[in-house]
């Protein structure tokens, strides 16, 4: 492809899928505790460390890292008190850092608005040999991380009380999450930039998580997803002449929108074809209405709790449950609160 | 001879200086099965919550199998069941995945699964009834089969000790029933358990002993008090729905 005879083309398309693939991968966790944002607060911090890195004439990739890594260790340990005037200490965190980095930005040079727009919005096309060698090797470690801490991330993700009863070291997990995520913040910027940074990190999650049914399952389409968008964003891009990092997010959420369409076209077919629907849709009957032969064998036995053969069983219609009355089932919530 | 299990001494409890617990000794001996009741806000969940070191205790002193609870590292010794699951979130994760973190404490951060880790997972979820349901997302399980989702977890872990959080709140008879017979199993092994709940249900025939918590204090410890009240009415159906039906996700249907 004639677009790739240039060497900082191939570059652009090595760092984009490097940072498709990684930046969902650690997404995941973010989503999973509600913490999607949070990859925004930490690349408007990363900007000062830009500034920085301009200002005394350091890399400011290597600057960023640190700067975001430790403004990242300082979110988490606001999160942990769980205050809520942490809440006002994030907005002082994430604005004083974009403000600052703006402040530094400008005092480094004459090409101080070209640099801005660059780490605000993404250049991988200006991205040199030695920077890319940077985010690949960082991507690795990140990506190496997310994979291998997978069950323990998902414990402290999932449920952070269990896993400190299961004596995990919880602190150390979330600092280690923090630090990985401001490391996946500054290399992603030169993909995609400080301001669309989160997008890459939690687009391709949420798309996923539109057709997945596990964990596991969401990651790896998620980073299969990220990698897509992020590809065709390189050769969309070098083609139509727009902006890279914009043309990734694009590109993310209009795979998210096909998907999502694709996925309630696909729901409501099958509702169409008068299957009542498939036994994930179902809350399995748990009381015995007795208005039906049964195909489970043995419904004496409540331990096996016998869920309702979707096609077999002509009561397994979802409201079947309820009109049932016979149990405390109909009033109960599907998840209950927890109380003080 | 038994031994201690869990111990309480004097444990106070406050939140933001106003007291929760005040005074409380408890103690739980090798295959025991004590329930703590009381009424919502009496302190009951506190104090288990104080036993396992996500509330400070203020005064008193907490051990577990013998050991001061602050110096206490044998995690995988305990098997925590919380009242429901976790704050939650849109990604969705398989009952099996769930069951499977009960294994952490046992295998350690870095281990990956092995054959040991999928057997335990795959006993616990049958154990408790779940076993065809393995790979389903927790979400669009019912109340109950949540809460049975928790219980494998923490029989996955193969605790000696079992502490649940009202375990039996707003779940369904069919659950109570399965999670009665899974409880039955683990003290039938050897198990020690420590609940609370707000009501027994199908679980009253396991109870050895009876804590019953009184505005932070220990009001009673003995034998499983009589229910008085409309609790007492034949066929009371003892509901408190907690919350209106949630969203149960895009498989909820």
């Amino acid at each position: 492809m004639s677009l790739f005879q240039y060497d900082f083309m191939i570059r652009a398309l090595i760092g984009a899928l490097v940072i498709g693939l990684t930046a969902p991968a650690l997404g995941i966790y973010l989503v999973q505790r509600r913490m999607s944002l949070i990859g925004d607060g930490i690349g408007h911090v990363a900007l000062t460390g830009v500034g920085v890195g301009l200002l005394l004439n350091r890399s400011p990739v290597v600057m960023a890292v640190i700067v975001a890594a430790v403004a990242a260790v300082a979110i988490e340990l606001i999160r942990e008190r769980g205050r809520t005037s942490g809440d006002v200490a994030l907005a002082m965190l994430f604005y004083g850092g974009i403000a600052g980095g703006v402040m530094l930005v400008g005092l480094s040079g004459s090409r101080s608005n070209a640099n801005l727009m660059a780490y605000l919005f993404g250049s991988l096309t200006t991205t040199s040999p030695q920077d890319l060698v940077v985010i690949v090797v960082l991507a690795v470690v990140v990506l190496v991380t997310m994979i291998t801490l997978r069950p323990a991330l998902f414990a402290i993700s999932h449920d952070e009380e269990y896993a400190r009863v299961s004596g995990l070291p919880v602190r150390a997990l979330n600092l280690l999450l923090a630090v990985t995520t401001a490391v996946t913040v500054t290399i992603a910027m030169r993909a995609v930039g400080l301001l669309l940074i989160s997008a890459l990190m939690v687009v391709p999650v949420a798309t996923a998580q539109l057709f997945t049914r596990g964990f596991l399952g969401t990651m790896l389409s998620a980073m299969g997803l990220g990698l897509l968008a992020s590809g065709s964003g390189v050769w969309l891009a070098g083609t139509a002449n727009t902006a890279l990092g914009a043309t990734i997010v694009i590109l993310a959420i209009g795979l998210f929108l096909v998907v999502a369409v694709g996925v309630a076209l696909r729901r409501a077919l099958g509702r169409r074809r008068a299957v009542p629907g498939s036994a994930h849709q179902l809350e399995p009957c748990d009381v015995v209405l007795g208005t039906a032969p049964r195909t489970a064998p043995d419904t004496s036995d409540p331990a096996a709790d016998p869920a309702p053969d979707p096609v077999a069983d002509p009561v397994a219609d979802p409201a079947a449950p309820r009109k049932g009355g016979a149990s405390a089932d109909g009033a109960r919530p599907v998840g209950i609160l927890r109380k003080g | 001879m038994t031994d201690s299990v869990v111990s309480v001494e004097h444990g106070v409890v406050a939140y933001d200086d106003r007291p929760v617990l005040r005074d409380v000794s408890l103690r739980v001996t090798t295959g025991e099965v004590v329930a703590v009741l009381g009424a919502n806000g009496s302190g009951k969940s506190t104090l288990i919550r104080a036993v396992l070191g996500l509330v400070p205790l203020s005064a008193g002193t907490v051990t577990l199998f013998d050991t001061p609870q602050r110096r206490f590292r044998q995690w995988s010794r305990i098997g925590y069941v919380p009242q429901r699951i976790g704050a939650g979130s849109g990604v969705p994760a398989t009952v099996a995945e769930v069951v499977a973190s009960g294994r952490l404490a046992r295998r350690g951060v870095l281990r990956p699964p092995g054959s040991a880790d999928r057997t335990a997972v795959a006993e616990a979820l049958s154990a408790v009834g779940l076993s065809d349901r393995a790979g389903d997302p927790v979400g669009t399980l019912s109340g109950g089969q949540q809460q049975r989702t928790l219980i494998a977890r923490a029989l996955a872990g193969q605790p000696e000790l079992l502490i649940l959080d009202e375990p039996t709140a707003g779940v369904d008879s069919a659950s109570q029933d399965a999670f009665a017979e899974a409880l039955r199993g683990f003290v039938a092994g050897g198990g020690t358990v420590l609940l609370v709940a707000h009501e027994l249900g199908p679980l009253s025939a396991l109870i050895t002993r009876a804590v019953v918590v009184h505005h932070g204090e220990i009001a009673h410890d003995g034998a499983v008090p009589e229910p008085a009240g409309h609790h007492a009415a034949p066929g009371h159906e003892h509901v408190h729905p907690h919350a209106p039906e949630e969203s149960v996700g895009m498989w909820g249907g």
